[in-house]
């Protein structure tokens, strides 16, 4: 009994992969209604789940599976082309299968439902007047095929039903040899390939790929779980003994425990990768979801994504499913204007929903962006104060950005009427706290009358994270790096002038903007306020560490920053829930306990979030551009004289201060000892050609021995190299727009960034060129 | 109807109390704790054991003792609690000392509502009187004091 317990399951786990694809297969076939491959796999899909229903006896879910496939057969060989109509019919066949699928999971069999109606309207889609035709060509599974029609147009459905199971029984007894009966899902599988060659039809269904089951294996999610805790505690544990073994002479002990580093990083990362799931999954659905919300409020909308490849941990791809679907759903109710509304603006009838996803600094970014109407921030100005969530006085004093990020707000709504999609007033601000439960956020950039762009950020896994380590008072904290924008240390001078205060609310400076400081100490309450004078704390250097939360800056006064590392998120017990300063806490390696910070708890306890609104300015300018894609995060530095370049901050890996004695020569170049490993530094100054030649004498200067060289640590095809620059500026988001063409090789193109002319810098050809080779040849010429 | 049990005892302030000794998973030695900024009072820190992060409550503070002299080391006692694992800090670990069911009276009234709460009751010994305490409900802690925030 329990043999067939297991095969149902396998077809039931097996159907419902299959189903998923067919949704997401039908939605393409719609619009290339030609396309015979996709066909193909539909047809084979729906054809895999009537053979093994029928074997395990499920007759009601083979009928409906049955006159589906027909249809299919049809629209394969030509004879019938896809409209709305097949289309939605076969998609409603899909629901039907999927339900009866429902029923045989949790009762054992199909229920109750009738589907005579599904299976007429299916039935009639296939005119009569065809059904000869594919009898001719196709062989033996066709003879099979006209049968069943005929006793389905002549005889009552229900009789269709009973007549439908024996046929195909026996057409798979008789392809299958009789012996292979038993393996229901292969025989089903075999029956297919074996058929079509009889058959003879132009594009069999051979593409079915069995070669990847050969090579998978089904592992239950639990016990990857315990694994990646296992895996943890292992991290753990191996940080305590590389600090043991750092103060420890015993050369044997010190190589054994650098390969337990080793070994355990990789089991580490292996194991995260098996919990890793490609965000195509979950997106997978989401034509479907388009179409029939689309269909629904009658409009036209094309979804398009890309990055679908992009890989997250099992659990977060489950954490930001409704989510996502809610705001799809959101974007094409809402966002997308109706088709004749478009028209009247000059936009295409068709609007355009795009999902984007992508790898950024340990990251995953999402963005979900559609070219409708975009937020209107009057109506959300007054229907904020209108429901009393913030005072008119406060929205004058907001930016943009802020404006529009209000809708996260809960009890918010500006939708008109309430349709059955959405509009009910719950919904974003439970997206919101879905996404930052699992320690993401989300934020919202409209442009009227262009569209709204979401974007989430999401960390890759949520059990292992890096973290920023820093002290106060003796203590240490970790700081998830997700929410780090970039350190700032005040020395000498600096510590007692740089920090100024407007009505004794301590602000800094950072590049011309006013950012409002939190001292750590105080918001912890375990350093007193500082004397009724109102002056800063006097300290020899102070640390600043720039936290960004729900797109709004602040500045985190710390004792000491330490460094990052990897940290396992071990959650608080319930008597410490209640304090949302604190996500939770990590064992250190020295096995202390260290309190991991709750960014935006800490800056809803500062009242950075309120208070700090006032005083700071808004955000660079670009960073509110609407269309995704043409914008992108960049570094900003200098080079020689002052010239001022950029590099795509998806390459960045690090920012580094090199003390010039570690630098080392090494032929040519420049090396340094980095992370254990030999990093090539590359001058920018001399990876482009011209400078090279204005400052041959730049050459003669060997290396340096003091001071200390600012590098952009950048990563290009998993290679990692050091780029020696003048002086580290800003990091921006910026429209990319060459403004004229390259003037030297090295650079890509030339654009205006802030105002400011800046060079966008062509890493890969920087990278081949060296300072070595052809360059230093160049140069030697040239002088 | 007279049943036996088996209590775990400890002290507190010269105080005899006794937790059953199957709600106890372990009595550890005394470690670092990691102090918890904004806390209850009544949490001293949290604590590895052994990779775990468990939070430490002193029980003393829970029932309303004077602070325990610095001298004086406490050991933890690990009791898993509805919500995890927790250590709580007492003086002194006793022996563990089976009673019968009938030395046991409830709280007299005249306790403060607080210590009814989380102190079921004694069993009368016969040199003292050992305090019966509900280890779930001294594992509670009231409202964070969250108030302290300040820019």
């Amino acid at each position: 009994m329990s043999d067939a317990d297991d095969i149902v399951k396998e077809f039931l786990v097996e159907s419902y992969e299959n189903l998923d694809r067919l949704d997401h297969d039908l939605i393409e076939l719609e619009k290339h209604p030609s396309d015979r491959e996709v066909l193909a796999s539909v047809f084979r899909t729906i054809h895999t789940i009537k053979g093994t229903s029928g074997f395990l006896a499920f007759s009601q879910l083979e009928a409906v599976a049955h006159v589906g496939e027909n249809l299919l057969a049809r629209l394969r060989d030509g004879q019938l082309l896809l409209n709305p109509a097949i289309t939605t019919a076969l998609l409603t066949m899909v629901d039907a299968v999927r339900q009866m699928l429902g029923h045989i999971e949790k009762q054992g069999n199909e229920g109750e439902d009738d589907h005579t109606k599904l299976i007429a309207s299916l039935t009639q889609l296939l005119q009569p007047g065809n059904e000869e035709k594919p009898a001719e060509p196709s062989g033996k599974r066709a003879t099979k095929k006209t049968v069943n029609p005929t006793t389905q147009e002549k005889a009552s459905p229900p009789a269709a039903e009973e007549g439908a199971a024996p046929p195909a029984v026996k057409a798979k007894a008789a392809a299958a040899g009789g012996t292979q009966v038993p393996a229901a899902e292969k025989s089903a599988e075999v029956r297919a390939e074996d058929a079509s060659p009889h058959a003879g039809e132009p594009k069999p269904g051979t593409a079915a790929g069995p070669s990847a089951s050969d090579s998978t294996i089904r592992v239950d999610v639990s016990l990857l779980d315990q694994l990646m805790n296992l895996v943890g505690e292992l991290v753990l544990a191996r940080n305590q003994i590389l600090q043991f073994t750092n103060s420890t002479e015993e050369s044997g002990l010190v190589a054994t425990s650098q390969r337990l580093n080793l070994i355990t990083s990789e089991l580490q990362e292996g194991v995260m990768k098996t919990r890793m799931q490609p965000i195509g999954n979950i997106w997978g659905k989401f034509p479907r979801t388009v179409r029939d919300v689309a269909l629904s409020c009658g409009k036209q909308v094309r979804i398009e994504m890309s990055g679908k490849e992009t890989e997250l941990d099992k659990t977060l791809i489950e954490a930001i499913k409704d989510p996502l679907t809610h705001l799809v759903r959101n974007a094409v109710d809402h966002g997308i204007e109706a088709p004749a509304a478009r028209k009247a603006v000059g936009k295409d009838p068709e609007g355009r929903l795009f999902l984007h996803a992508y790898h950024e600094g340990g990251q995953v970014n999402i963005e979900i962006s559609d070219d409708g109407a975009g937020l209107n921030q009057e109506k959300i100005r007054n229907k904020a104060i209108q429901k009393g969530l913030i005072t008119a006085d406060q929205t004058a004093r907001m930016t943009e950005r802020e404006i529009v990020n209000l809708i996260f707000l809960p009890g918010f709504s500006t939708a008109e009427k309430v349709t059955n999609v959405s509009g009910r007033g719950v919904g974003l601000d439970v997206v919101k706290t879905h996404i930052e439960k699992i320690g993401g956020t989300v934020d919202v950039q409209s442009k009227m009358g262009q569209g709204v762009m979401v974007r989430m950020k999401i960390p890759l896994t949520l059990a292992i994270i890096p973290a920023l380590i820093v002290s106060n008072g003796g203590e240490r904290y970790a700081i998830p790096q997700v929410s780090l924008q970039e350190l700032v240390r005040l020395d000498g001078e600096q510590a007692h002038t740089g920090i100024e205060m407007i009505h004794g609310t301590p602000v800094y400076r950072l590049r011309g903007r006013l950012l409002p400081l939190v001292y750590l100490g105080r918001a912890l309450g375990v350093e007193a306020r500082p004397a009724a004078s109102g002056n800063a704390p006097v300290r020899e250097s102070v640390n600043v560490v720039v936290l960004e939360v729900e797109g709004r800056q602040f500045g985190l006064v710390v004792d000491e920053v330490n460094d990052t590392e990897e940290i396992v998120v071990k959650p608080l017990s319930k008597q410490l829930k209640t304090i949302s300063i604190y996500a939770g806490a990590t064992i250190m390696g020295d096995g202390k306990v260290a309190l991991i910070l709750d960014v935006p708890g800490l800056a809803h306890g500062a009242r950075v979030l309120v208070q700090g609104r006032e005083q700071t300015q808004p955000p660079a300018p670009a960073a509110a551009a609407g269309e995704s894609g043409q914008t992108q995060k960049l570094v900003l530095f200098t080079g020689l004289a002052d010239s001022r370049m950029a590099v795509p901050l998806s390459m960045l890996a690090r920012l580094e201060n090199i003390p010039g004695v570690q630098v080392e020569r090494s032929g040519n170049q420049w090396v340094t000892q980095y992370r254990g490993q030999i990093l090539p530094l590359i001058r920018v100054s001399h990876a482009l050609e011209e400078r090279r030649k204005l400052l041959p004498e730049s050459d003669a200067q060997p290396l340096p021995s003091s001071g200390a060289l600012q590098v952009l640590v950048l990563e290009h095809e998993r290679q990692s190299f050091g780029l020696v620059v003048n002086q580290i500026l800003d990091i921006v988001e910026s429209s990319l727009e060459p403004k004229s063409p390259p003037t030297r090789t090295g650079v890509l193109f030339s654009c205006v960034i802030g105002d400011k002319v800046t060079e966008l810098l062509d890493v890969p050809a920087i990278l081949r060129g060296g300072e070595t080779g052809k360059l230093a040849e160049a140069a030697e010429a040239g002088s | 109807m007279s049943n036996t049990r088996q209590f775990c005892t400890f002290y507190l302030d010269r105080l005899l109390f006794g937790v059953e000794s199957q709600k106890i998973q372990e009595v550890a030695g005394y470690r670092e704790l990691r102090p918890v900024p904004l806390a209850p009072p009544a949490v001293s820190g949290l604590m590895n054991l052994r990779g775990q992060v468990v939070v430490a409550l002193e029980l003393r503070k829970q029932l309303e003792l004077s602070e325990r002299p610095s001298t004086m080391t406490p050991v933890c006692l690990v009791v898993r609690g509805s919500g995890g694992e927790v250590c709580l800090l007492a003086d002194e670990v006793g022996n563990v000392v089976e009673v019968d069911d009938d030395t046991f009276e409830p709280s007299p009234e005249t306790l403060s509502p607080r210590l009814r709460s989380v102190i079921l009751g004694v069993h009368k010994l016969e040199d003292q009187l050992m305090h019966v305490l509900d280890t779930d409900r001294a594992c509670e802690v009231g409202a964070a004091g969250e108030g302290a925030n300040e820019t």
